[in-house]
């Protein structure tokens, strides 16, 4: 799926070779300051390397329309966006945004219910606490059905007990859909329970792959 | 019509009075503007002495040459004006960008005035198509600044829901949507504004300028409405031009957003 051959950025990223597997469940782990959220935007097209190169189904990434890879390797950034309006809208603007049809009042409650969210449709987003705005950011993503989900610590602002139900919902939407899943935690435990490759990143350098 | 009163020197003189009340409240507050109000008030006075000669020569002999030349000052000196007033840094992209939009939308607005509202002949008719241009530009100078300011300020404090926006695969065009209406909405909504309080709430300074060089109130008020509509559309295409080109500054080829942290 993704290969990264002699990459460099900077002073935070300096990878040899280092392969992602499609449609599995990939783990980047690594202490805070490692390069782990850039290694993820990078994936995601939003920085380009300064050397080297990252492959994307063979594909050199500085050739792929950026908006085009972004619609198929969406990415969830560890603080939620949320956008003014209601639960509704911001799942909606997610559709809307990639330009896709809108999707159907039935199938917005589903994932809202995926990502254990129990709220209406109508309630205002900008009530929510910080770890149901963080669901909600999840299930926009999920709504857009992507190949690759890019998420950088989804689950940073849960609980034990919730964060352990909504990676357990994502991992499964991802299996399910055959979807490559590429996950930052700073949980060994969510690694170790649900990783299917875990990459460990130190100082910028892959440490284990 | 009742014969215009020619202001003799000293009475002009008369008029400083107000500058000097203005000196004795500022250094009685304590104030440290003394310096400020002395020099802007001689500025004025002669820039504007030295503008009334100018006008007097042009008018006296008429040239395309001329009056495209003063066009020409006016419009660098609006453009130089809009860079220095930011507080933000501007980039090269952005600064061309305001350039061309000043250019364009002032430009096709005064040829659409003078040469189909008011139907000047000659078109470069210094007594018309100075003034005129110079409320166009002048207004259209205050419009776009307030956009690059609103412009530049959006996408510094939303970078992360530009970026949001991105993420999900959204073009530039549509990540940035709600920056640039809201930059195009504060510019515009000044000329608004001062177009619901007109003749009730104040006399602008062009129709006043006219009833008191002796033209008839209603010939001055059909001047000032065309003129009115001619600073609206002047704003509303300058700054509609700046901001549909000036977000893309804000992205590479790549659809990168290129704002330093």
């Amino acid at each position: 799926m993704f290969q990264i051959i002699d990459l460099k950025y900077k002073n935070i990223l300096d990878i040899k070779e280092l392969e992602i597997p499609g449609q599995r469940i990939t783990c980047i782990v690594g202490q805070s300051g490692s390069g782990k959220t850039t290694l993820l935007r990078m994936l995601n097209k939003l920085i380009s390397p300064d050397s080297g190169k990252i492959l994307y189904n063979d594909e050199n990434l500085k050739e792929i329309d950026s908006i085009g890879l972004r619609r198929k390797v969406v990415m969830l950034p560890q603080t939620p966006v949320i956008f003014n309006g209601t639960i509704r809208d911001n799942l909606q603007i997610g559709l809307k945004l990639a330009e896709k049809p809108e999707a159907a009042d039935s199938e917005l409650l589903e994932i809202l219910e995926k990502v254990h969210l129990k709220k209406g449709l109508d309630e205002n987003a900008d009530k929510l606490s910080g770890g149901e705005k963080q669901r909600l950011a999840l299930g926009r993503v999920m709504l857009l059905k992507p190949e690759v989900l890019l998420l950088d610590e989804p689950s940073s602002a849960l609980d034990e007990e919730t964060e352990q139900l909504i990676i357990e919902s994502v991992v499964e939407f991802s299996k399910r859909n055959n979807r490559t899943l590429i996950m930052v935690t700073h949980s060994k435990k969510v690694a170790d329970t649900f990783a299917d490759n875990i990459i460990e990143i130190k100082e910028g350098k892959v440490v284990e792959a | 019509m009742d014969k215009v009163i020619d202001l003799q020197i000293w009475q002009m003189a008369a008029a400083y009075i107000f500058v000097l009340v203005l000196l004795v409240i500022v250094r009685a507050k304590g104030i440290k503007r003394e310096s400020e109000i002395v020099l802007s008030s001689v500025r004025m006075t002669i820039q504007l002495i030295f503008t009334g000669y100018v006008l007097v020569y042009l008018f006296d002999n008429p040239n395309p040459i001329f009056s495209v030349l003063v066009y020409a000052a006016m419009e660098t000196f609006a453009i130089f004006n809009i860079f220095k007033r930011m507080k933000q840094k501007l980039s090269a992209g952005l600064k061309r960008i305001i350039a061309l939009s000043m250019f364009f939308g002032t430009t096709v607005s005064l040829l659409f005035f003078i040469l189909v509202v008011v139907n000047v002949s000659p078109w470069y008719d210094p007594r018309y198509f100075i003034p005129i241009a110079g409320m166009l530009i002048g207004n259209s100078m205050t419009g776009i600044s307030l956009g690059v300011s609103r412009l530049t300020d959006g996408m510094i404090t939303n970078k992360s829901l530009v970026e949001g926006a991105l993420m999900l695969g959204a073009t530039p065009k549509l990540a940035a949507k709600q920056i640039v209406d809201n930059a195009f909405d504060s510019a515009i909504l000044p000329t608004i504004n001062s177009m619901l309080g007109m003749g009730i709430v104040f006399l602008p300074g062009m129709m006043t300028g006219q009833i008191l060089s002796g033209t008839s109130p209603l010939t001055a008020i059909n001047y000032q409405i065309a003129i009115m509509l001619g600073i609206l559309g002047s704003v509303a295409l300058t700054v509609i031009t700046f901001v549909q080109l000036g977000y893309k500054t804000f992205f590479n080829k790549d659809s990168q957003l290129i704002i330093e942290d």
